[in-house]
């Protein structure tokens, strides 16, 4: 939190960022023609997507366009909702998470996630990190596994003389940041982040995208966010969803994924091109 | 200035008046009915008050019940009596009061969460005689009065009043704090237990000690199924059991005035009694609020 950068204002400024090696791109999600329907509404048609170890890859496209549904499958958090239902293969390490027999409080406890507006507990600092590795059985060095979260979450500094302090008394940065916490005490493999920061101010904003390039050495993070340098500033491969009007009705659909320089320098479709450049959206 | 703008006077002109007046009269009469809703209150305990302040003392309190056209005694043994039953009925109403709400606002589908709703505003809208009738019908009738019997009849009083409470504030705990529970791979029961309850835990609270109020002072479910008691310090569930609403019936019947000052007396021990529960209510609520937002 010392030294801030503030968010560049042109979206094709890309940051420099490492090649992946060969063994980290295997990959952790393959997604096979997934389409996903709310009722008769289908919000997103056929999406085919690989996500890769250790790599931040970066949902973007207009409102609408199905971005936050497209996450949610992959923890099974429409589970929720009563009219979702689907077609198509998530398979998770070759696993289908829709697959017969598959427990999705199993699902959501290795794949976290991270919401858009801070849902911290209201409960002390501590016991919202300490709560799901208690109740999930990690109680053993339970002290540790908290501290270790909130160091993953860069908050420790700032919180450790308040830990019995309630977490609403947080700011809104900082609540984030608890809830990346959370989410990291229980040692998942994948993070999903739907628009972490958009609820944020850009000092609280640049702080969550730094925590993001360290959380990338153990997670394989997905984000969702309607901010174009946002995504150019941290994923690796972005994913670009829009809107697909036919005779059929409105649906979300993946427009183009790439590496994210390409996508922001080098689209190859067209209706990329125009977002990225702000001619559309 | 003035010359270019010779109507500018910030006074306003007929219809503006009419409009202040109007919200003036509005004003004055929604603050008559307030003033008029807390002075039936202030009449009522005023009036019980003067009626029951010569009688009142520590004794009153303490001791045993008069008998037959003795002056002095107490009501030490109703008030045992009414805390017992009020108890039973609790340990009854509050689980199941509060397992209905969860069921209704958390796992219940939508269609027979509506059905059970209606069921449990109907229940509350019960008279209490009904109450009375069915519980004696149940338990009483080829047996005999208890505790246990008015304890069941009065938990049937609380039940709706608990669920209904504990209802309206699951619903106040935010969404987005299950939805962060459930991200976590923690299942559902967990999540209510854990982060659900919590929260919930002053409302619930409030709701139980208001619904405990109103059962204290409900008569006609006491007299089907616990009225004809000894006059003496009774804490045997199994049998009937002296208390406050039902002696207050009977002192108010008699013919002796001893007994008319007794019924007031223990009319203002009840008023205080749901007066202080209701207070203790509030403060503990606004405690868990505070407790929660700090």
């Amino acid at each position: 939190m010392t030294q801030v950068t503030m968010p560049p204002m042109r979206p094709v400024d890309v940051a420099e960022r490492r090649e992946a090696s060969p063994e980290t791109r295997e990959p952790v999600f393959e997604i096979r023609g997934l389409t996903a329907r709310y009722g008769t509404n289908v919000a997103i048609k056929d999406v085919n997507l690989e996500i890769s170890r250790n790599l931040i890859t970066a949902v973007i496209g207009p409102s609408g366009c199905g971005k936050s549904t497209f996450i949610r499958c992959l923890n099974r958090m429409n589970d929720e909702i009563g009219s979702f239902d689907h077609d198509g293969q998530i398979l998770y390490h070759g696993i289908d998470l829709y697959g017969d027999g598959v427990d999705p409080v199993e699902v959501r406890r290795r794949i976290g996630m991270v919401f858009q507006k801070p849902n911290p507990f209201p409960k002390t600092i501590y016991d919202n990190v300490a709560w799901a590795p208690r109740v999930l059985g990690l109680k053993q060095g339970l002290d540790e596994r908290v501290e270790r979260a909130l160091k993953g979450a860069a908050l420790w500094d700032e919180v450790k003389d308040r830990l019995k302090r309630s977490a609403l008394s947080l700011s809104g940065g900082q609540q984030q940041r608890l809830c990346i916490a959370r989410a990291i005490a229980i040692e998942p493999e994948v993070l999903l982040l739907d628009e972490p920061a958009s609820a944020l101010d850009p000092i609280a904003t640049a702080s969550i995208e730094e925590l993001m390039h360290s959380l990338k050495e153990d997670y394989t993070l997905v984000i969702v966010t309607h901010n174009m340098q946002q995504a150019a500033r941290v994923a690796d491969r972005t994913a670009f969803f829009s809107l697909d009007v036919d005779e059929s009705g409105r649906a979300g659909v993946l427009v183009e994924y790439d590496e994210t320089t390409k996508i922001f320098t080098a689209p190859s479709d067209k209706r990329t091109e125009d977002y990225v450049t702000g001619r559309f959206g | 200035m003035s010359a270019v703008q010779p109507a500018l006077t910030m006074r306003g002109d007929s219809r503006v008046r009419r409009r202040r007046i109007v919200n003036r009269l509005a004003e004055s009469a929604a603050t008559i009915a307030a003033l008029a809703a807390v002075a039936v209150l202030g009449i009522v305990i005023f009036s019980v008050a003067k009626r029951a302040g010569g009688e009142l003392s520590w004794g009153f309190l303490t001791e045993d019940l008069p008998t037959f056209g003795q002056t002095g005694g107490g009501i030490a043994p109703l008030i045992v009596g009414s805390g017992i039953l009020v108890g039973i009925a609790t340990a009854i109403a509050l689980p199941l009061g509060v397992l209905t709400a969860l069921f209704l606002s958390e796992f219940a589908p939508r269609r027979l969460s509506a059905a059970i709703q209606l069921t449990i505003d109907l229940m509350n809208g019960l008279p209490s005689v009904i109450i009375g009738i069915f519980a004696f019908g149940l338990l009483v009738y080829g047996h005999t009065q208890s505790a246990y019997a008015g304890g069941f009849a009065l938990s049937i009083v609380m039940l709706p009043l608990i669920a209904r409470s504990t209802q309206e504030v699951l619903r106040l705990v935010p969404r987005s704090q299950r939805e962060g529970a459930l991200a976590l791979g923690v299942s559902r029961w967990r999540i209510v237990v854990g982060i659900v309850l919590p929260s919930a835990l002053g409302g619930i609270l409030t709701g139980t000690v208001l619904a405990i109020a109103r059962a204290a002072g409900e008569t006609a479910p006491l007299l089907f199924t616990t009225s004809i008691f000894v006059n003496q310090l009774t804490t045997d569930p199994r049998h009937a059991m002296p208390n406050i609403p039902v002696q207050i019936f009977i002192w108010s019947e008699s013919a002796d005035p001893e007994d008319h000052k007794r019924a007031w007396a223990s009319a203002l021990v009840l008023i205080v009694f749901v007066l202080l529960t209701s207070l203790l209510a509030r403060l503990a609520l606004a405690r868990t609020r505070r407790k929660l937002s700090r």
